[in-house]
């Protein structure tokens, strides 16, 4: 009887219908099932096969969007459950993202954050026209892992470093990595300012991510 | 008859114009300038300030409109109007901002420096293809925060043509046209004979950014003609339609517009853009993609329906070496350009979404802007009759080749490429080594480098800009300036 329900999620899931998928958690809990069990056998399935028919070529960004928003939506639904059972789900790691202060740019900083989602890792999207510190704080808060930083403009690129000098300024260096990503940004230019990672793109940066913490142990949320 | 390509039913024009005076009251245009806010409120805008959203009504926008200028020209720097912001006028010039080189020996990408600059600036001075220069590369071992002059500076020292470029901040928008005015006699001189257009960009969608409203005053005050680059990304920072892409790109320009005519009513500007589709693979911003082309061509049509001087971002490809999609989207995204007849075609030479110069692609791409050009030139009526006069004398014999008509209207009827495109005998092409087009190019591009004539400034006008940029350059950290020899 629960295999159905599974299924159902999953394809919420795929269907990218964030209201379904809610839905179909919140009579998951009504009818006792455990929250974790709602995620990794019902709707993470969807996830993965959206993940993989994106790969092979055969899904789109909407398709992805749009699942990581369902998917978003049914966790949501589950959290308070779960922190009442007293059990998260695992995580890969966190991830704090931002597109630096004075620019505005949004798209390719969201696809990050929705990668980085879609492949398990906790995504604290700051937004756009983030100051330095909000971006740094919000990590120590978290005690994320990483800050990811976008930027479009060759002008406001040139701030990416500041997150690196003042994370070396506050001591918080060897516990932060700091990626970064943008039009202009280049290997060079991360390797310039010492960041830890770069990618050209949003596939590329859940690689690096992962990469990154790769000697780090999964946490539980 | 210029042979002309129009994209947009004659209905469909009047109905994206309408759309886009729409959007500019519901949701409204945001302003993150509050003096372009105050502009607008005093014209009679209704602003939401808390949210910088300002309200546009459709009389004050086409009253504005109204008063910008329907064509003016660009001038190299002995004065001649080469450039012409008019009608069906078509002019190319390199694509602008590139961060990479392609190493024409590794074919890596790598960050590009002065030398890369230098280079692409002397190909496309001495190719007559290329109307206007660009501000092409961004120097990677200069320092950012006066990126944006270095490039206009080495220009200047290297080619009178007139220049697209544009600043990265609203403090350098005033260096850079104080750099051109010490070229022009002074700033006066250098309004009533521009010889540079300033990008200037809205941030997709429906914003106008500090920055960018900032610009806008800037230049109509200072009277330069700017040039809107309004990018909507279809289906990600604008609909996924590309129609509903072309109302959105209209919103931003009008929006534009009105502020800058708002702040000099008169000024010179260009209703342009860099649009794309949004690859929904990859995340990416494909610039050969027919799509992105088609969003080109109606936004242009909107445009002209205006009678305004147009701009877009084509020619380029997205390929990462000069191969065969290299060639397939430059080509033809050029020849859409041309045929719709707008006014600058930016974007030749560039490769991987606008990141990349390539000073063989350059070299490449010349040539489809010849055939393009030669497209526009449509098919002449040289004689008449069209044919029958032709045959006296010719008997059943294929003896063209020797009326004096045949060498007297060659080279009108026929565009004579460089030796970048074969035409050979396979024998001939044996021959000379079995080389294909980069090869070729590679060739021809040192063949252009060593017939590049650098311009002949006095040396104290030369001086001058040095110190200028030199005096730049130490402030933000660099105590000299890379050695130029030219």
């Amino acid at each position: 009887m629960n295999q159905a329900i599974f299924s159902a999620m999953a394809q919420s899931i795929m269907d990218g219908d964030a209201d379904v998928a809610e839905k179909l958690a919140l009579d998951a809990l009504e009818a006792g099932i455990d929250p974790l069990d709602a995620i990794n056998q019902g709707f993470i399935l969807g996830l993965d096969k959206v993940g993989e028919l994106f790969s092979a070529g055969e899904a789109y960004l909407p398709e992805l969007v749009m699942a990581g928003e369902a998917m978003k939506a049914a966790v949501n639904a589950l959290e308070p459950e779960m922190a009442r059972r007293g059990k998260g789900r695992e995580i890969l790691g966190k991830v704090v993202l931002g597109t630096i202060e004075g620019d505005i740019h949004d798209i390719g900083k969201s696809l990050v954050g929705t990668m980085l989602s879609v492949a398990g890792f906790k995504v604290f999207d700051l937004g756009v026209d983030v100051p330095v510190l909000t971006l740094i704080e919000k990590a120590r808060e978290e005690s994320a892992d990483i800050i990811g930083v976008s930027a479009l403009l060759t002008t406001t690129m040139v701030k990416q470093r500041d997150v690196v000098e003042a994370l070396e300024d506050m001591n918080l260096r060897a516990a932060i990595k700091v990626i970064v990503g943008g039009a202009p940004v280049t290997r060079d230019w991360a390797d310039e300012i010492g960041a830890d990672g770069y990618s050209q793109d949003a596939m590329g940066a859940v690689t690096v991510a992962k990469q990154l913490l790769s000697a780090t142990p999964a946490q539980k949320e | 008859m210029q042979p002309q390509f129009r994209i947009l039913s004659d209905e469909l024009v009047p109905q994206i114009i309408d759309e886009a005076f729409q959007l500019m009251m519901d949701p409204g245009i945001k302003v993150q300038l509050k003096e372009a806010r105050a502009l607008l409120a005093d014209a009679g805008a209704s602003l939401d300030a808390a949210r910088e959203v300002v309200q546009i009504p459709e009389q004050i926008a086409r009253k504005a409109l109204d008063t910008v200028p329907r064509k003016f020209n660009l001038y190299d720097q002995d004065g001649n109007p080469s450039v012409r912001y008019a009608g069906d006028a078509v002019h190319f010039d390199p694509g602008s901002s590139g961060v990479n080189v392609l190493d024409a020996d590794t074919l890596k990408h790598r960050p590009a420096t002065t030398d890369d600059l230098i280079k692409v600036i002397q190909i496309a001075d001495v190719l007559s293809q290329y109307d206007a220069q660009s501000t092409a590369l961004v120097c990677s071992e200069i320092p950012k925060e006066i990126g944006d002059l270095y490039r206009l500076y080495l220009v200047l020292l290297f080619s009178k043509k007139p220049i697209v470029t544009g600043a990265f901040s609203a403090q350098n928008t005033n260096v850079m046209i104080d750099m051109l005015a010490t070229f022009s006699g002074g700033r006066q001189k250098l309004a009533q004979k521009p010889t540079a257009v300033f990008d200037v960009c809205p941030t997709p969608p429906l914003i106008w950014s500090d920055f960018g409203a900032q610009s806008l005053l800037d230049l109509a005050r200072a009277g330069i003609p700017a040039q809107i680059v309004s990018m909507p990304l279809a289906g990600a920072t604008a609909p996924i339609t590309l129609l509903g892409s072309v109302v959105q790109h209209a919103a931003e320009c009008i929006s534009g517009m009105t502020i800058h005519q708002l702040a000099q009513p008169g000024a010179p500007i260009v209703w342009g853009g860099a649009p794309a589709i949004m690859d929904m693979r990859h995340g990416t911003t494909p610039m050969g993609a027919i799509e992105t082309a088609m969003i080109d061509a109606a936004y242009a049509q909107v445009g002209k329906s205006f009678g305004f001087p147009t701009h877009a971002y084509m020619g380029a490809s997205d390929t990462k070496i000069v191969d065969y999609q290299a060639g397939l989207e430059s080509g033809t995204t050029a020849m859409i350009g041309a045929l719709a007849g707008i006014n600058m075609i930016s974007g030749a030479g560039m490769l991987d979404f606008l990141a990349c110069v390539s000073p063989e692609k350059l070299v490449i791409d010349a040539e489809a802007i010849g055939m393009a050009k030669r497209m526009l030139e449509g098919m002449q009526v040289h004689t008449d009759p069209l044919a029958s006069d032709m045959y006296a004398g010719i008997n059943f014999k294929g003896e063209f080749l020797k009326q004096p008509l045949t060498r007297q209207l060659l080279k009108e009827e026929q565009y004579m490429p460089s030796a970048v495109i074969d035409r050979g005998s396979i024998r001939t092409w044996e021959q000379n080594g079995a080389t294909d087009t980069f090869a070729r190019a590679q060739v021809r591009l040192e063949q252009l480098i060593d017939s590049y004539q650098p311009p002949d400034y006095p040396q104290e006008q030369v001086t001058e800009l040095q110190k200028r940029v030199s005096a730049l350059a130490r402030e933000a950290g660099m105590n000299q300036l890379p050695e130029i020899h030219r």
